[in-house]
């Protein structure tokens, strides 16, 4: 059943790539159809993470210190790496001070 | 000629396999955790290489959603990359064979092609191979040792990790809503909206995977419809 599910998604995700690499590789025009598509790995990636950011540590608090070190150095514009490992730096070192709290 | 463009192209991919690895381990962890085997986990990012697809799909599959649903959150979720692959197809250059680019087609990532696109010249099979196999490598394995550490590794330090990922998003969410307004309006529509249907209880019935999907259309047809782009910055 799991491998279904996974042969689903890389079909898919393949023909979503393949396509417009060999079949029809012409400009899209629509103005609106465009920013409809520049807008969707922004907003896809924001409805994932939130609220589902908020419950995946041990509480919410370790959690929101996670959320904040990441905002402040993505707001830095730092790179993708650095920002992530801050998060789960962040969450740790929240874990470890909430148990003598 | 071609032994240098393949090494360009490694060269490209050392940054990216890197920063794979790490994201992907946190990956695997989520994806043992939620009831996948070591292998399914490492052959779910050897078959997809894309994190937030990937992601998702982990969701629907842990909640055992539909056949359709998994389609649907896939096809809205990676539709990005049609457009990506659409301006990755103007900068090949003529010698790509059909079969080439049947190959290069499978791992254009946000990063690869975002690395693809500010190469300075047309881009030519050997580099894109030597780009994509790296990054490829590091996203399977980065993986497989996730998911092999997880059940090992303190719950301290799994929960630390599991927010990697959530990291990652916020990295690329964050510089570009700073840069555009319009992009930080959407974002915000989106996180308003998600966090509804998560928290209004009559929305209880609605999956991961569908609300997923209604707040990505949703928001990003609110932004198309309000706030068009214009040519030069949706390329």
């Amino acid at each position: 059943m799991v491998y279904a599910y996974i042969a689903v998604m890389a079909v898919v995700t393949y023909l979503i790539r393949v396509i417009p690499l060999t079949v029809f590789h012409r400009k899209i025009e629509n103005q609106y159809v465009r920013s409809f598509l520049y807008y969707v790995p922004y907003t896809c990636l924001t409805a994932m993470t939130f609220p589902a950011i908020l419950y995946t540590t041990g509480n919410l608090w370790s959690a929101l210190a996670g959320v904040a070190a990441a905002a402040v150095l993505a707001f830095q514009n730092k790179s993708l790496v650095t920002v992530a490992a801050a998060a789960c730096l962040a969450v740790f070192v929240a874990e470890q001070v909430l148990i003598y709290l | 000629m071609v032994k240098q463009e393949i090494q360009y192209g490694f060269r490209d991919g050392i940054p990216i396999a890197l920063g794979y690895f790490s994201v992907s381990f946190s990956f695997g962890i989520m994806a043992v955790s939620g009831g996948l085997s070591v292998f399914q986990a490492a052959l779910t990012s050897l078959t997809n290489v894309t994190s937030a697809g990937q992601f998702a799909g982990l969701q629907i599959i842990i909640a055992a959603g539909t056949f359709l649903e998994m389609a649907v959150t896939q096809f809205i979720i990676n539709l990005r990359y049609a457009l990506m692959s659409l301006s990755l197809s103007q900068k090949l250059s003529e010698e790509v064979t059909m079969r080439q680019r049947l190959l290069i087609a499978f791992a254009n990532t946000d990063e690869i092609f975002a690395v693809a696109m500010s190469h300075g010249k047309e881009l030519t099979f050997p580099y894109m191979a030597g780009l994509q196999v790296l990054p490829i490598l590091g996203w399977t394995f980065g993986t497989a040792c996730g998911a092999a550490a997880g059940s090992i590794l303190p719950a301290t330090v799994n929960n630390a990790l599991s927010v990697a990922l959530y990291g990652m998003f916020m990295a690329v969410v964050i510089p570009a809503a700073k840069k555009a307004r319009p992009v930080l309006t959407v974002v915000i529509l989106a996180a308003v909206m998600s966090c509804l249907l998560y928290y209004i209880p009559a929305f209880a019935g609605i999956s991961a995977g569908v609300s997923i999907i209604v707040c990505t259309v949703a928001a990003s047809a609110a932004g198309a419809v309000l706030l068009p782009v214009s040519e030069d910055m949706s390329d």
